[in-house]
This record gives structure tokens, sequence and C-alpha cells, in this order.
């Protein structure tokens, strides 16, 4: 078998076997347990936040939305519920997205894939376009005689496949429907929709999220999750030998026997797996794999194999839990006659959640202390300098002012600076000429030119740092930004 | 001879027959639907190239069943601005210049503008900032030879300097030494006591009292008794720190040997009034308007 094979000695190949699988389709049986409730739980939970969030109000005060969580394109604001973001803020986001990856690397060191079983949108929409399946075709069994049947289809059969086909349309419609609303007013845009007066983008949306739930969840289903998704890849080079994943205890469960023999041989006192390969938990599995072939890509670990197995030991009178959340070191240590050891504190869980409670804790305190009113500067690059008629030197700078509070404001401009500097901001100075003022619209911004003239004799230094200050007249809230006096 | 159908042990895999230095292929087909959309990506493209401008020819490109063509999409947008624009820019034509630059949304507009089109017009000799050089006024400074308020600066880029049009500014510094008005030695002294107006050192030895004489027979007319100067005959303060063609005292007798007539073109007709508007409010608000 192991002979060396020299390329010369290859010779051409005329059947190379079948290059491409045909799609053997999955058929999962009803289960109930412990982990089909919480993932029941986990699917209502949420599918009813996801269609029913952007119907939720949240008063800001008149002119601004209220609706609780929106992303306001046209005009870059991005509310959810207390919170209003600009886009000059979008460092929030990257922390979330830093915390979602933490978190599912850490969910992942204490429980495998539970984002994969319980919580990834393929998997939920998934597991409702089955439960619609299973309502209208019926169970596995029914389902595998109905699609292998030759006979020419009756009435009967025909609703069917329409009924399904309708109902998971219907839902891939509502799915898609319910993203537009987080980028528009909910009601507004529902109103406008079914009267056919939305805007063209909201129905091209709409559509194109329509076309891929209803392909992802009803047809490619287990395919999104073993070809396209790289997130079982990533999670093999992350899991670690103490993480708790869905698990055949083999220790227990071979050698695989019927009931009787199993009784049998305890009678006797010979061991005994407590498997009787009822293939119940390959029956249940949504992805068509058998567990108890070991931690494999293909399994989501969603645990409904545990409830299968848990079931059936139950009706045979052994104790449940043949396939649970575990791993092969505790299996192990049955073996040795050890007792398990489930290690949740560890280097990595708590590197894990240092990082998030770390990003977490920035987030919030960056939320907390954010400030209303804020203020950019930026000096003018060409000319740095100007040299007046006097010999004194004048530094201009743009100004940006943000003003993220829901009303109006009167803001004064002040400097902080070179010896004896006077400032001016064009188109306002003519009007209050000791202390520039200037109105800034509600969550609004106002660029402003500043010009600032300082004697040369009294400022020998080349560059010289400027303070600028933005007062809110009414409030006294301060905003200061920093820049520099140059001198030609 | 490949045996396709022996399995491997391991993975329960066939293999495809190939060995390398004993290690062997394994056959994991492609799912089908995989394929499949490959083959449809392919129609696609097909499609695309049929539809889309696609593939070059000699002088053109194939225009494609849809007609798109970028250059239309773009006219479209520019169109659409311009609606966006027009009330905006009907009201930059009606408002005062002064009540531009109180507006802080006019304001805006008028310096986006301004911005825009003293690039592609003024930058060529003001410069890119509007800083200027030798003979090219800085315009960002509070030294204007015609004046620097928001109307002069209008007046100024409607008709221009010494640039022919029926309502230029006229007047010029005359070439003292080249016409034969004053001896090289006179323009040097009177070169001199302008340096000395000006706060600048003087050569040793020169007499302040002929250069005081010289400076009142010829230059008071257009600078002034006191060298402050005059905007309507376009005449420099000489006592400033600012010096168009430079204070050395070389260049201040070359000045006054020969002469200055620096032009600036008349942009009358050739941008439009409201173009204009914008850019003397875009000058003001550089920094030096007064």
């Amino acid at each position: 078998m192991n002979q060396t094979v020299r390329p010369e000695d290859l010779q051409p190949v005329d059947d190379y076997g079948p290059l491409y699988a045909a799609h053997k389709k999955v058929y999962p049986q009803s289960v109930s347990g412990t982990f089909r409730r919480i993932k029941w739980g986990l699917m209502g939970f949420c599918l009813g936040v996801y269609y029913f969030l952007p119907f939720v109000r949240w008063n800001r005060g008149l002119g601004a939305p209220d609706q609780a969580v929106l992303v306001d394109f046209p005009n870059q604001r991005f509310y959810f519920f207390f919170i209003e973001l600009w886009p000059q803020e979008v460092y929030y986001f990257t922390g979330l997205l830093i915390i979602a990856a933490i978190g599912l690397f850490l969910m992942n060191a204490i429980g495998g894939r539970i984002w994969c079983g319980y919580l990834c949108p393929q998997t939920v929409w998934t597991d409702l376009f089955y439960a619609v399946e299973r309502l209208i075709e019926g169970d596995r069994r029914e389902r595998m005689k109905k699609d292998a049947s030759s006979d020419p289809m009756k009435l009967e059969r025909i609703s069917e496949i329409v009924l399904k086909h309708s109902i998971w349309l219907l839902i891939a419609w509502w799915t898609g429907g319910a993203w537009v609303l987080y980028f528009n007013d909910a009601p507004t845009l529902v109103k406008e929709l079914v009267t056919f007066h939305g805007p063209a983008l909201a129905y091209i949306w709409i559509a194109i999220l329509t076309a891929t739930t209803y392909t992802l969840a009803g047809f490619m289903r287990e395919q999104v999750c073993v070809y396209m998704c790289p997130w079982p890849r990533i999670q093999a080079a992350l899991t670690d030998e103490w993480a708790l994943n869905v698990t055949y205890r083999y220790d227990r469960g071979e050698t695989r026997m019927s009931v009787k023999k199993a009784a049998d041989m305890r009678a006797l006192g010979q061991p005994a797996g407590d498997c009787i390969d009822c293939k119940q938990c390959v029956a249940v599995c949504p992805t068509g794999i058998d567990i108890r072939d070991g931690s494999q890509m293909d399994c989501i670990q969603c645990g409904l194999c545990i409830d299968a197995c848990d079931t059936v030991m139950t009706k045979i009178g052994r104790p449940t839990r043949l396939i649970g959340y575990d791993n092969d070191i505790n299996i192990h240590r049955r073996r040795e006659g050890k007792p398990p050891v489930y290690k949740l504190v560890r280097a990595r869980t708590v590197a894990y959640a240092a990082i998030i409670a770390l990003v977490g804790g920035a987030m919030v305190y960056k939320l907390a202390t954010r400030s209303l009113l804020d203020v950019n500067v930026l000096h003018d690059r060409n000319p740095i300098a100007v040299k007046l008629s006097d010999g004194s030197i004048r530094n201009a700078y743009t100004m940006r002012v943000l003003n993220k509070h829901g009303f109006d404001r009167v803001i004064a401009v002040d400097i902080e600076g070179p010896a004896n500097a006077i400032l001016h901001v064009v188109g306002a100075d003519s009007v209050t000429p000791d202390r520039p003022m200037i109105v800034v619209g509600r969550d609004q911004t106002e660029e402003l030119r500043l010009l600032v003239t300082a004697p040369a004799e009294n400022n020998p230094d080349k560059s010289i740092p400027v303070k600028f200050h933005v007062t809110d007249i009414g409030l006294g809230v301060v905003a200061s930004a920093t820049d520099n006096f140059v001198s030609p | 001879m490949a045996d396709h159908t022996e399995v491997d042990s391991v993975s329960g895999t066939t293999t495809t027959g190939h060995a390398w230095d004993g290690i062997k292929e394994l056959n994991t087909p492609l799912p089908r639907w995989w394929v499949i959309t490959f083959y449809i990506t392919i129609i696609w493209a097909i499609g695309y190239w049929i539809v889309y401008p696609a593939w070059p020819t000699i002088s053109s490109n194939t225009a494609g069943l849809f007609g798109y063509s970028s250059r239309a999409d773009v006219a479209v947008e520019l169109a659409n601005l311009e609606k966006i624009r027009g009330g905006k820019m009907a009201a930059l034509a009606t408002a005062s210049l002064a009540d531009i630059e109180k507006d802080p949304a006019l304001l805006a507009l008028a310096r986006a503008k301004g911005k825009t089109v003293f690039g592609d017009n003024c930058a060529a000799c003001h410069g890119t900032g509007a800083t200027g050089s030798k003979g090219f006024p800085n315009l960002n400074d509070d030294d204007w030879l015609w004046g620097g308020s928001l109307e002069q600066i209008q007046q100024t880029l409607l008709y221009g300097v010494r640039s022919g049009h029926s309502k230029t500014h006229e007047g010029q510094m005359l070439a003292f030494g080249k016409d034969g008005m004053l001896k090289p030695a006179e323009i040097v002294t009177v070169a001199n006591y302008v340096r000395e107006l000006a706060g600048l050192p003087t050569r040793a030895g020169y007499d302040p009292k002929a250069g005081a004489k010289i400076f009142a027979e010829n230059c008071v007319a257009c600078h002034g008794d006191n060298a402050k100067g005059n905007p309507d005959v376009g005449a420099p303060n000489l006592t400033d720190k600012i010096w168009l063609y430079g204070s050395d005292e070389a260049s201040m007798i070359e000045t006054i040997t020969n002469g200055r007539a620096g032009v600036m073109p008349a942009w009358e007709g050739r941008l439009d009034p409201v173009t204009i508007k914008a850019m003397a409010v875009y000058v003001h608000s550089l920094g030096g308007g007064k």
C-alpha cells in the first residue's frame, strides 16, 4: 500500500468516481425535551424581538423620531432607546463588534457552538420552516414516504405543497418587511407599503430578503452550515479540551446492543453498553449526522439528539444523558473510575470575560460622559499664516460645532493662547463684535471660519498652542479643542 | 491503473486513486448545487455582457441592451443637484453682499462656490490659497490696492484692473527713471525716504530733506501727503509692512525707475453675476476683508 509512486509511473485515470454529490435531503423528526423547549423559547424571543422591535415607540420630544430603534441614513443618526449616535461616534459599533466576537469565543469556550445551535438566524429560521413543514406534511416518516412516492400527485398532496410554500414565502416576506422597518418610521412605512406608495428601495430590500430567507431556510438549510459558513471552521480552532460540546458518552454507550441482550449481560455481571442503536439521535438531527461518530464540523450542537436519547433512555429505564454536554477528558476520567471535572473558570474563559468587561466598561463610561456639545478645529493649510499691514500675524481655522441636544443653542466662541489675540468669526463678528456668538440648530452642526490675529512682537514663538472654547450660554456647558497659532 | 473503489479506512471516503509518496488523495465531492450555482454565475456573466457595456472595440465599446452609461448617470445626478441648488442660488442672487455674509447658510454656499471658482480662475495668479506672489496681491491680508470692502472687491472682480474694460480701474505707477522725470541719484534718495516712512533701514548718508522734497513733488498726488495710499487710483500705502514688489532697496529703485502696472482681467461676461457675488464674499471672508 505504501509503495512510492513516481510521476512517470502515473497513468491517466478515466473514472474519478462522482465529482459532485447530490444533496441528501434531511428529514428531522420531531422531538420533545429540555433542549427543544429552550430552542422554542429562544426562537420565540429572537423572532419576537426582530419582528416587533421597530414598532416600539420612544418619546424624544417634538420633531425627533419616536421610534425606539432606528437607523436614520438620510439624517445620519442611529437611535437606540435613550441613545442617539452620530456618524463620528461609530467607534461604539467597533466596541459592540469586539464584544460580539469575544462573546462568541466565550460561548464557544464554555458550551461549544451555542451560537450555531440556538441563536444563529440560519438555525432559527430553518427551525421555523421545519416546524411549518412538519405541521403540514407530517413527521419524518410521512414526509420521506410522500417525497419518495412515484404515484401521480393527488389534489390533497398538491394543496399541501402549495400551502407549505405559501406559508414559507409569507414568513420570508415578513422577515424582509421587518428589516426595512428598522430604517424608516415603522407605522408610516407600513401604511406606505400597503398602499404601494413606499420607496422603491424598501420594496427591493423586501424582495431580496424574502428571496434569501425562502432559499436559505427552505432549501439550503444545513448546507449553509456545512459549506458556506466560516464559523464552524473558525470555532474548530477556538475550542479546547475543556469546552463542553454535545458528546456521545461512548464510555457508557459502547458496546451497543439490544435492550434484551444488555439486560442478559448485566444479569450475568458482564459489562453492557447503554446505546441500543435505535438511531433516534440521527433521526432528529437537523444536519443529518450521527453524533456517535464524535465531534464533527457538521454538528451545530443544538442538543436535539440529547432530547431524543433521553426519551429513549427513560423508556428503557436507563439513566438519561447518554448524550450530553461533556468532553473527552471526562469520558477518559470515568473510564479510569475518576469523577468528571467541569472547569468553567480557566485562563481562556477568564481572559474572554475580562476583555468583554473591559470593552463594555469603556463603552458605558464613554456613553455616560458623552458630551452633547462638541467642537472640532482644523487649522488652515494654505496659507498657514498671513502677515497683515501693521505687521501682526493672522491664522485662520475651520471650526465645527456639534449640538447633540434636541433644541437650538446659543454658543459663544472664545480663545485662549497668543498674547493680545483678537478673534473674529466670519459672518458672526459683525453682529456680536466683543464675543462672537452663533446659534446652532437642534441636533445639527455648524461650520465656522475663525480668524485669530495677534501682534507679532508679543508672540515671538514660531508656534503657540491655542485653546478654543465654545460655551452654551444657556446651560453654561463648555467644550474645547486645541490647535496652534503659527508665525510665517 | 487507479482503483477508485478503494475506501480510506479512517475517513470512510473513496480515494481518487492518485498517490504521491504514498499519500493518497481523497475524493470529497462538492455538493451538486454548488457546481450548478457556479454555472448560473457563468450564465449571469454572459447576460451581463449582453445588457451592459462590456467589451472594448477599436474606438469605443459594446453599448449593451440596457443602454446604461455611467456618464449619463452623472448627468442625471448633476441635473438633480442643480434642481436642489436652484432655490439657494436664487437667494444668493437677490440678497445683498452684506446680508449673504450674515446668513450662515448663504455664507457657506457662497464660500463653497467661491472656493471652486477661485481654484479654476484665480489660482493661476493668486495661488490656490490666495496667498499671491510678487506682483500678484495676497488676498488673505488686509492690504488692498483698490479697497477691501465687499462692494470694492466685487467692483474689482467685475471690471478688473487695467483690463481694457470701460469701467476698469485705471492709474499706474509711473516710470520716473525711464521717462526722465527723476535722475538715478534722486531715485535712490526718494527710495530711501520711502523706506524711512515704512520703518525700513535706510542707506548711510542719504538726505531726508531732499527725499521729502522729491516725494512731495512727485508722489503725494497719488500716494497722499502721509504716503498712506489711495484706493481710488490703486496707490498702495507705503507705510505698512506689505510690499507687493518687494521691500528691499533694489526692488524699490526698480519700481520707481520703471513703474508698475499689473493687470487683473475683468470677469464680467466670463462669469455670471451670481458667481462673481459668491467670489466677492469668498475673497472677503478669507480674512482681509474690510
